[in-house]
């Protein structure tokens, strides 16, 4: 028995070589112009947050009087604020802050959706029945609706902004996975595997999911995007970052009032939302048109 | 046909129940007491004790969430905790301000979003196409709030063509019939009020339509793409039908299916954006009673008003899985 486990073990490896897949897709990303510049604006915000300190002389926070509301000039790249807080600091101590949600949020997302969806797929019956339930209701709800309920019933913070758009987020992987587990479950190598035995848990984490994670980084790159929007929005409504933190969508909602007198308080925020969001978005679509040509 | 329609509104029979338990938790998903949460720390005992009773903490938690459902059917949803108004009375003026918003989106949506997907799956590749589906990346990137916030600046503060707060010019008040003041006005014959209401539409409108049509542009171009290389479209070009009679007729119409699930999907990002939206633009609409209760804590309105933005959703997407199937014939419901 052992030793038919081996030689039934040593072809897959030659099957599928795993180095080249994705090199191969690499390739294929590469020759996409929107991705690459997707992933470049990625980049560039992902440097930003990790050097913040370097990059900027000013301090993200405290209260500056000799400096309130002043407009973009050769000190303050982007003006100050009604805290006479320098705007350019703050917009890259506030990436740190949206890509940490963003990419935690989704990571969260992944965890629980996959382990569901896994579950749900390859039981099948009443486990499916009931997960699947559990989704059509969590889904019957608009997310933003759901995620304000779920803060207000945690207490409004980062950290509870983080989970609550880890929880709706989740039946959007579960389905995902769900779904391809009922193809995949139907595949012979699948069936070759419970015939010498192999326990259902193994075959679950190491045949079932590793052939469904192309739509899953897909469509998790595509979610940090949603995720950062979302978590922008519970910033301005009060919900995710709390005064003081240098969250893009909280600094939106602080200066909404001085749109007359100093619109740059709100343009750069902003700005910064949409072109992270765009990026995402960008390298999302070429990711997807490289790994997964069939689902376009 | 039939037998699907039965089965497809008995589904919904769990989600709501799911739904109901869902908005039931929330109240004593909150750590601690929840009379203690409505009324403070420095509330006494006594008042903690009468509301507890009021609210029927008391009992079992099962026999309480009967009570729920059974007031939620009966069309009571309870007392507001701030106005102490029962929130069934309430909730019917923002519910139709929320409505007409989302009846502009929606229209600004679709047309838009339809029709500029239908030119850039016609002109693949051109110029239109390239700058149409640029638009569309940056639509479906755009924070709803902030997009609210650069029209008020652009269009009311600097060029003051629309104004930017609530529903109507506060001098000249409409009188309410339905609620919905584009009807209202005409009822009336009230037409400086129509005219005065639709310009208060617009950018809210507008901001609180981007995204969905963003999204029906893209869909309806990657839809449209597929059935023009369809056979049934080339026999209609050689028969010498006008484009316009191709595009719109024979390959629309079949290409509008999924267009028209995404349509669906799109209110309940037009349901939870309207949070966003209304906040902004003063909007006295569902959302923005929403936003105001979650300020004061004022739990009953922060349940009644996702039930009821939930349920308008679920049934929306009924309406249209149902549209769906008799839109599509090939697709066999037994």
């Amino acid at each position: 028995m052992k030793n038919s486990l081996q030689i039934v073990a040593e072809p897959v490896k030659v099957v599928a070589p795993k180095k080249s897949l994705w090199i191969d897709a690499w390739k294929r990303l590469k020759k996409q112009r929107s991705a690459m510049i997707g992933l470049t604006i990625v980049l560039f915000f992902i440097l930003l947050g990790v050097f913040a300190q370097f990059l900027t002389s000013h301090p993200y926070d405290g209260f500056n009087t000799d400096k309130i509301l002043i407009s973009p000039n050769s000190e303050h790249w982007f003006g100050t604020d009604d805290q006479g807080r320098d705007i350019f600091s703050r917009i890259l101590y506030g990436a740190r802050i949206s890509l940490w949600i963003g990419f935690f949020s989704v990571i969260g997302s992944i965890i629980v959706g996959c382990y569901l969806g896994l579950i749900a797929g390859f039981y099948g019956k009443w486990v499916d029945t009931i997960i699947s339930r559990m989704f059509d209701i969590m889904l019957a709800f608009p997310s933003i609706l759901l995620a304000i309920a779920i803060v207000a019933v945690l207490g409004p913070s980062l950290f509870n902004a983080l989970i609550a758009i880890a929880i709706i987020n989740v039946p959007t992987y579960g389905r995902l996975i769900r779904s391809r587990v009922l193809s995949v479950k139907e595949e012979e190598y699948i069936m070759s595997s419970k015939s010498i035995g192999m326990s259902n848990s193994r075959i679950l984490f190491q045949h079932i999911l590793p052939n469904c994670m192309t739509p899953i980084i897909v469509q998790g790159t595509l979610g940090i995007a949603t995720a950062i929007l979302e978590a922008a929005a519970l910033g301005f409504l009060g919900l995710g970052a709390q005064p003081g933190e240098p969250e893009w969508g909280k600094m939106l909602s602080d200066s909404r009032q001085f749109l007359t007198v100093a619109p740059w308080t709100l343009l750069f925020p902003g700005f910064a939302i949409m072109l992270t969001v765009v990026g995402f978005n960008m390298f999302g679509d070429g990711l997807r048109d490289a790994l997964d040509p069939k689902t376009k | 046909m039939k037998s699907y329609f039965a089965r497809r509104i008995l589904q919904l029979v769990p989600v709501l129940i799911g739904m109901s338990i869902v908005v039931f938790s929330i109240i004593h998903a909150i750590p601690g007491d929840p009379a203690t949460v409505i009324l403070g720390d420095h509330a006494t005992p006594e008042a903690v004790k009468e509301l507890r009773t009021e609210m029927g903490l008391d009992k079992p938690l099962i026999s309480q969430y009967f009570a729920y459902v059974k007031s939620i059917v009966t069309g009571d949803l309870g007392n507001s905790l701030r106005t102490k108004k029962p929130i069934q009375e309430e909730i019917t003026p923002y519910l139709a301000a929320t409505i007409e918003l989302m009846f502009a989106s929606m229209i600004i949506a679709t047309v838009i979003g339809v029709n500029a997907g239908i030119l850039a799956a016609w002109k693949r590749a051109s110029w239109f196409d390239n700058i149409a589906m640029f638009i569309a990346l940056v639509g479906v990137s755009m924070p709803v709030f902030w997009l609210g916030l650069m029209e008020q600046w652009i269009f009311s503060e600097k060029l003051s063509w629309l104004p930017s707060i609530g529903r109507f010019n506060a001098r000249e008040p409409i009188e309410a019939i339905t609620g919905l003041y584009m009807v209202d006005t005409i009822i009336q014959g009230n037409w400086a009020g129509l005219w005065d209401a639709f310009k208060h539409l617009i950018l809210p409108g507008l901001a609180l339509g981007t995204i969905p049509m963003a999204i029906i542009a893209r869909i309806t171009r990657s839809s449209m793409l597929e059935v023009l290389e369809s056979e049934y479209v080339r026999t209609a070009r050689a028969k010498g039908l006008s484009e316009i009679w191709v595009l719109y007729k024979h390959a629309l119409k079949n290409a509008f299916a999924p267009v028209l699930t995404v349509i669906g999907l799109q209110v309940g990002l037009l349901l939870g954006g309207a949070v966003l939206t209304e906040t902004i633009f003063g909007w006295p609409g569902i959302g923005r009673y929403i936003y105001d209760a979650i300020g004061y804590r004022d739990y009953p309105v922060i349940q009644s008003g996702i039930l009821i933005i939930s349920t308008i959703f679920v049934c929306v997407n009924l309406v249209v899985d149902l549209l769906y199937a008799r839109l599509d014939p090939r697709i066999n419901y037994k």
